[in-house]
């Protein structure tokens, strides 16, 4: 590829793995919380619903304060996992992972809490007749019929990762080769003198991967759709 | 053995049930909408829980609120058709019927896919996924998925009110052969008085949340303080018959029982068969003697009167002994004063051959084989 330096190649790929485990290791708890909140009546629920949303809404550079905070070296959990583990993720692409996951998760458990309150509880019902204890039946039904919302949020919820600036940036910097993902490498490129050709480059590649990922939630959830027969 | 009481308060309603049922055959939970029928047996599966009572099956308590008992749906091995089939629609016919038997140890499997799925006339659709099936399609695997997973009662959830009478036409001969060919009790709810007859042996007639009244088909069925509980349409009575001649000539069967011989238009069964007949209320007339000679009417059922029910709006139900089987006629009030009718006294019930209800046509248990499905079942020409 002559196209891009290795520098901006190096942005590109470190984007896409950043982009991958942000997604890998939000995806089983916002399969949690979406269940949670579709299926669950419990006191502080309405809260529990505002606390999953708040990165929606905030600031995405307070959220990488906050998480400065919680998850640096010095940070209650931040700590807790470097004195135990040896783990840091300030300043390393594992935490710029991090930074991207929390901001995508509400966008995640959206969808997929859209797809649990459309699946026919009857159903679930009927399972139970036939003998399926609770984990039997969210495996064999509830998981499989709510499967297009998984697909879907996990798609919407990889293009916004590859997108995350400002909680990135905040929390683990903008180191490249380790934390400089495509946004910051934009970022970098318009405020070098001579950028605004590599800024071009990087912006089209960031336009062409958003729209690849949303016709592909699309045509990926109709498959998965017509697949489980709806 | 069934043995139900059950107490639940939804609201202002009030379900209040009490009943049992024999280990084999069907039982009818008969009543109108919203008369609480569904609510017992979703109680009945575990699906909902009671406030009150108890309920056992086979000797196994499901539930007994004095001595906190509540067995988990799951655990209760209770076979459940639904009134909208509700079949899984990511998996497969195949996958469906299988999806209670995988769940069976199979030491206590008894009931194998194969005969099932003849019995219900599956072969061809068990690659297919639901949303490809017809409705009566659907139900029929909906029934043969609760037969697989061993049940040790089946409940059927009005499984024919979503269907057209084609369909209902299509599923009924079914649901026969389950009754006479397997030993599972089943457990039918039902607010069409046709089915119930031609489906049930034991009544239970649900209104407003209670109970009003259990036992034999025939003898709730003929209860004439119930009429206004079943609605003009629904009174009438059932009697044994069998298949005594056919005239081919004049398209007519005539049917005999103990107490006379009734002419139908032509069935479709062989003679010897022995069938059951709902004779409506509401299309016998009360002749008495002598009988009028030059009239349409065939059939004339002689007998005696054993009882007179006056209802509140102005009309009369007259219950006449013919042979061992009562007769019920639904006239005016102003028609019973008229003819001076007393109990004890002799009287025909004249029955035009037409009224017969074929819908409920029912071919009894331990009657020659019912026809296959598909054929004429309960049919004349």
């Amino acid at each position: 590829m002559d196209i891009l330096s290795p520098m901006e190649w190096t942005a590109v790929m470190l984007s896409l793995q950043v982009a991958g485990w942000a997604i890998a290791g939000t995806l089983p708890p916002a399969i949690l919380a979406a269940w949670l909140l579709a299926r669950l009546d419990f006191p502080g629920k309405v809260l529990l619903d505002g606390l999953f949303h708040l990165p929606l809404v905030m600031p995405p550079v307070v959220i990488g304060y906050v998480l400065l905070l919680l998850l640096g070296t010095r940070g209650p959990i931040g700590g807790f996992l470097y004195e135990t583990f040896g783990i840091r993720l300030i300043f390393t692409s594992q935490g710029a992972s991090v930074a991207a996951g929390v901001v995508s998760f509400p966008l995640m458990v959206r969808a997929i809490r859209l797809s649990i309150e459309a699946i026919d509880r009857g159903l679930e019902q009927a399972a139970r007749t036939l003998g399926a204890g609770p984990f039997d039946r969210f495996f064999t039904i509830t998981l499989p019929l709510m499967l297009p919302g998984v697909v879907s949020g996990a798609i919407i919820a990889f293009a916004s990762s590859m997108g995350e600036f400002g909680a990135t940036i905040t929390f683990v910097s903008n180191i490249p080769g380790e934390t400089q993902t495509l946004p910051l490498a934009i970022y970098s490129a318009t405020q070098q003198p001579d950028g605004d050709a590599i800024a071009a480059r990087l912006a089209t590649i960031s336009f062409t991967v958003s729209l690849v990922a949303l016709m592909a939630s699309e045509v990926i959830a109709t498959r998965v759709r017509r697949m489980i027969g709806q | 053995m069934l043995d139900v009481a059950i107490t639940r308060r939804l609201g202002a309603f009030r379900l209040d049930a009490r009943f049992t049922a024999g280990a084999r055959g069907v039982t009818a939970l008969f009543g109108p909408s919203g008369s609480g029928k569904t609510s017992i047996v979703a109680a009945i599966a575990g699906l909902t829980r009671p406030e009150g009572g108890h309920i056992r099956v086979d000797g196994v308590t499901f539930f007994d609120a004095a001595a906190r008992v509540f067995l988990k749906p799951e655990k209760r091995r209770v076979g459940y058709v639904f009134q909208d089939a509700r079949l899984f629609p990511h998996m497969t016919v195949r996958d469906n019927l299988l999806y209670g038997w995988r769940r069976v140890p199979a030491a206590e499997r008894r009931i194998a896919p194969e005969p099932v799925v003849a019995l219900l006339g599956l072969d061809h659709l068990v690659d297919r996924r639901p949303a490809t099936l017809s409705g009566g399609e659907k139900q029929r695997v909906a029934l043969g998925r609760a037969l697989l997973a061993q049940p040790r009662l089946l409940l059927l959830d009005e499984p024919m009110a979503s269907l057209d009478a084609q369909r209902k036409a299509e599923i009924l001969p079914y649901i026969e052969r389950l009754r006479d060919e397997l030993a599972i009790p089943i457990i039918l709810v039902s607010h069409a008085i046709e089915e119930v007859v031609r489906l049930a042996d034991t009544l239970v007639l649900v209104k407003d949340g209670r109970v009003q009244a259990s036992g034999p088909m025939e003898e709730v069925l003929g209860r004439l303080d119930l009429g206004p509980m079943f609605g003009a349409h629904a009174l009438g009575s059932v009697v044994g018959v069998r298949v005594a001649a056919h005239d081919d000539a004049d398209g007519l069967t005539a049917l005999a029982f103990d107490g006379g011989e009734l002419t139908v238009p032509r069935l479709d069964l062989a003679i010897g068969t022995a069938v059951r007949v709902r004779i409506p209320a509401r299309d016998v007339v009360v002749a008495l003697e002598p009988l009028p000679e030059r009239i349409s009417v065939h059939n004339r059922l002689r007998g005696r009167i054993t009882e007179i029910a006056e209802t509140a709006d102005g009309f009369s139900e007259v219950r006449i002994r013919v042979g061992s089987a009562d007769i019920v006629a639904h006239i005016t009030r102003h028609a019973a004063r008229r003819l001076e009718l007393t109990v004890g006294q002799e009287a025909a019930a004249l029955v035009k051959s037409v009224a017969f209800d074929r819908a409920s046509l029912a071919f009894t248990a331990g009657a020659v084989t019912p026809p296959r499905p598909g054929s004429a079942a309960g049919a004349g020409p």
